[in-house]
């Protein structure tokens, strides 16, 4: 590891402000970020670490440096959600997702500062915190409507009833946006949960303070353990390992190194997983939400059953 | 086995089996009726001895120079040579798609487009029995299946998306659809003409175009069709019919001029297409193998069921990469299904494949015919009790009598693996949770089959089952507006339907 962190003359704290002060100054209960699997806050497997600091050189954490041990733990997880998500209703996913909202609503002012501490001004984070939770409203909404949208009842020329919808992929991948640090990680998670899929996301590797924090807003959100894993860690350690993991049906890349992509691509054929590269998306904007995100990661069935020709035609089945 | 001695085996078995479950009338093949041979007339079909390669409109030679024999494998007598395409003919190709695309397709206005693809259609409609007959020739299927099914679902798909191509609009709420550009398309020896549709209808539709190589057992409907785009007054360079083997695909895949891969085969080479456009902007779309489960409950329509999982198996020689080639019988009607599954076995005709009385045809090809020998191989060494018909079979040619095997495990790899002939893996099942867990334990999902009489039963299962298509009492049912494509390692992207157009589109 690069360097120990002397706790004591770095601002390792919850306000931006508590230097060291000597006297009876209160000492500051410091947060362990900690990874997000299924539902619960472990270390790291791999007990391994890196400092998590701004363009100042201020310390702000100790970040879980992800192994790819901690990101089979958090497939099983997100393989065993899987079945009961996707099983939800539409309608009560959508409250699911409109309860996040809620609760990051409800700790905006967390977010902001953590944002800050990362280099994002206060105008900035404002915005960065208000889209995020804009746009986890704007998948509630979706999650019982896309299915209206991309479904088809289909004229069939024989006898039968014929009908095709979305249905998840199952278990995805994704490395968010390294560089909106929020935002990239709230668009690609929402998009992913709103199709009933689970996910496992690997959070900017440079600006992680959020992701945890957002993983403490899921986890009071009434969000099932395992449906979200979220960890820390560095891409560039843990890409390959999502691309070729034998029970992962897609990977989503949010950046545009192109030798991460070619590799990630050719590894995801091992089990024909589906791959996703999103290059150059502002995720701030409006292009960063559009049910054609929520499509990505869904599957056409096409279901057949015959139509019984009464008075002649050539019988049911 | 004999087949004397298996005969009577099975009418003991069906003695036991009558006690059990009462009196039930024993279907007697042993009248001494025969079907008269109905085999269809050659006579009007027109063939050439040798076919070149279709670029920018014309017939070209292979600049190689070197021809392969395509085969009837019901004779295994030669029919024509066909011309093998190199990567230089690769690289003609591409070049007079991608100025047919920049100077023609992209600039005509769209229902102009339209209007060729549904002339395509209607010229398929006209030569039917031709295409038919050249498909059972150079592919082994019963003429009754190209006849019926083959020529026209591929008439019927240019239809289809012709009527699409000027209103892509409406399809994707929100977005303007454009165009890819060139689209390189690879298909399989098992619906050579359809596949062949259901490729180049959407591609044209959407405003690609084309070059499109036939499998190296089964190329000749593929250039009839050619010589009928030709005749269409299709603009040159639009459609490119080449021919060739793997390394002629290969070709196709890496050339760096091609826009869009669809490539429709085996699992295997779909996961080394998929690495090979790995770090270039080729979109692509893969139809790939499958293993299917087809699931009979107690409470289903157990003779329709039989006509299902018959239909579901031997269709088209097994040759199917959605085959029914995993039967779940509920254990209480194991035995009857058993045995009128074997009596309806027992009934395939076997043979010619342009005999209009045909069920089963020929194997396309004598790699296959091993590589389903192989299978029967394993199948009986893993443990599993294999049942054949007793028909009799041609000696020229390539022919397996309709197959099924009992006592299978869901770790046997005739249970696992995908074999593409006329082979069934039968299992048992007690509860719903049982056969939803066994018939997704699998890496593929491209199809399934459900039977029983109950809707709400029927719905469980069609929504629990992760497959692409989901036939719930029937099976192997077709049509150019019926989406079809694959979960997991069957593949991605949909062919048929509005959602086949997406394939062909930035949107």
């Amino acid at each position: 590891m690069e360097k120990t962190l002397d706790q004591t003359k770095t601002s390792f704290s919850t306000n931006g402000v508590g230097e060291k002060k000597a006297g009876k100054q209160r000492v500051e209960v410091l947060k362990t970020y900690k990874i997000y699997i299924g539902g619960q806050f472990p270390r790291t497997e791999s007990g391994r670490y890196y400092i998590a600091s701004n363009s100042k050189g201020d310390q702000l954490a100790n970040v879980c440096l992800s192994s790819r041990k901690d990101f089979r733990d958090a497939v099983v997880a997100a393989r065993a959600a899987f079945k009961g998500w996707s099983g939800r209703a539409a309608f009560n996913r959508g409250q699911v997702l409109y309860r996040i909202a809620e609760m990051l609503e409800g700790r905006k002012a967390q977010f902001i500062e953590e944002l800050m501490k990362q280099d994002v001004s206060r105008t900035q984070a404002q915005k960065e915190v208000n889209v995020s939770i804009d746009r986890l409203l704007y998948y509630a909404g979706w999650c019982d409507k896309y299915q209206q949208l991309f479904g088809t009842v289909n004229p069939v020329a024989s006898s039968h009833f014929n009908f095709s919808v979305p249905e998840p992929t199952g278990v995805i991948a994704a490395i968010a946006s390294q560089d909106n640090s929020l935002i990239g990680l709230v668009s690609v998670i929402a998009q992913i949960i709103t199709g009933g899929n689970t996910c496992i996301v690997l959070a900017s590797e440079t600006k992680p303070l959020c992701a945890i924090s957002f993983a403490e807003v899921l986890n009071s959100s009434d969000v099932p353990g395992g449906v979200i894993n979220i960890l820390t860690g560095k891409p560039s350690e843990l890409f390959s390992h999502f691309a070729s993991h034998m029970d992962v049906n897609a990977v989503i890349y949010c950046g545009d190194d192109e030798l991460i992509q070619k590799e990630m691509q050719q590894k995801a054929a091992g089990n024909v997983k589906r791959v996703l590269l999103y290059k150059d998306v502002n995720w701030l904007s409006d292009k960063g939400q559009s049910p054609y995100y929520i499509l990505d990661t869904q599957e056409i069935k096409t279901t057949w059953h015959p139509i019984e020709n009464i008075g002649g035609g050539s019988g049911g089945y | 086995m004999p087949t004397a001695s298996k005969k009577k085996s099975k009418l003991k078995s069906n003695g036991t089996l009558r006690q059990a479950q009462g009196a039930v009338p024993k279907l007697k093949f042993n009248t001494g009726w025969e079907y008269a041979p109905a085999p269809e007339s050659k006579a009007h079909i027109k063939l050439k001895d040798h076919y070149d390669l279709f670029i920018n409109g014309k017939f070209v030679k292979p600049s190689s120079g070197k021809y392969f024999e395509t085969i009837n494998p019901a004779t295994e007598e030669k029919i024509a040579d066909i011309a093998e395409a190199n990567a230089a003919d690769v690289d003609k190709a591409a070049k007079a798609a991608r100025t047919a695309y920049e100077k023609v397709w992209k600039k005509m206005p769209a229902l102009e487009r339209a209007k060729y693809i549904f002339r395509i259609s209607r010229m398929i409609q006209e030569r039917a029995r031709e295409f038919a007959v050249i498909e059972s020739m150079d592919g082994g299927k019963a003429i009754r299946e190209s006849r019926d099914v083959d020529v026209p679902l591929a008439a019927n798909h240019f239809f289809y998306y012709a009527g699409w191509a000027d209103k892509l609009e409406y399809a994707f709420p929100g977005r303007v659809p454009k165009a890819l550009g060139v689209a390189g398309q690879i298909i399989p020896w098992n619906f050579p003409l359809l596949m062949a549709a259901w490729k180049i209808a959407p591609a044209l539709a959407t405003g690609n175009t084309v070059i499109l190589k036939p499998a190296e057992t089964t190329p000749l409907t593929a250039l009839k069709l050619a010589e009928l785009i030709q005749e269409s007054g299709l603009p040159d360079g639009v459609v490119n019919i080449i021919t060739g083997f793997g390394n002629t695909g290969a070709d196709i895949v890496n050339h760096p001029d091609i826009d869009k891969i669809a490539f429709t085969g085996s699992t295997e080479v779909g996961k080394i297409i998929q690495k090979a456009v790995a770090g270039t902007t080729k979109k692509l779309t893969l139809e790939l193998g499958g293993k299917a489960a087809n699931i009979i409950f107690e409470d289903a329509p157990l003779d329709q069921a039989v006509e299902g999982v018959i239909n579901g198996i031997y269709f088209n020689q097994g040759h199917v990469c959605c085959a029914g080639s995993r039967l779940f019988v509920q254990e209480s009607v194991y035995n009857v299904v058993l045995r009128k599954l074997k009596d309806r076995i027992e009934t395939l005709i076997v043979g010619d494949p342009l005999d209009k009385n045909t069920d089963i045809g020929a194997i396309n090809s004598k790699t296959q015919l091993e590589t389903i020998n192989k299978y029967i191989n394993i199948g009986k060494k893993e443990g599993a009790e294999m049942y054949q018909s007793s028909c009799p079979i041609p000696g020229k040619g390539f022919f397996c009598r309709p197959t099924l095997f009992t006592n299978v495990a869901q770790s046997n790899r005739i249970a696992q693996e995908e074999i593409f002939g006329p082979v069934l893996a039968v299992q048992t099942f007690r509860t719903d949770e049982e056969v939803i867990e066994k018939a997704n334990n699998t890496p593929y999902g491209l199809s399934a089959g459900v039977w029983t009489d109950k809707g709400s039963k029927i719905f469980n299962l069609t929504t629990k089952m992760r497959a692409g298509v989901v036939w719930a009492n029937t099976y192997n049912k077709f049509d150019p507006t019926s989406p079809f494509g694959g979960y997991k390692e069957s593949g991605y992207g949909r062919e048929g339907g509005l959602h086949g157009l997406s394939a062909y589109l930035k949107i």
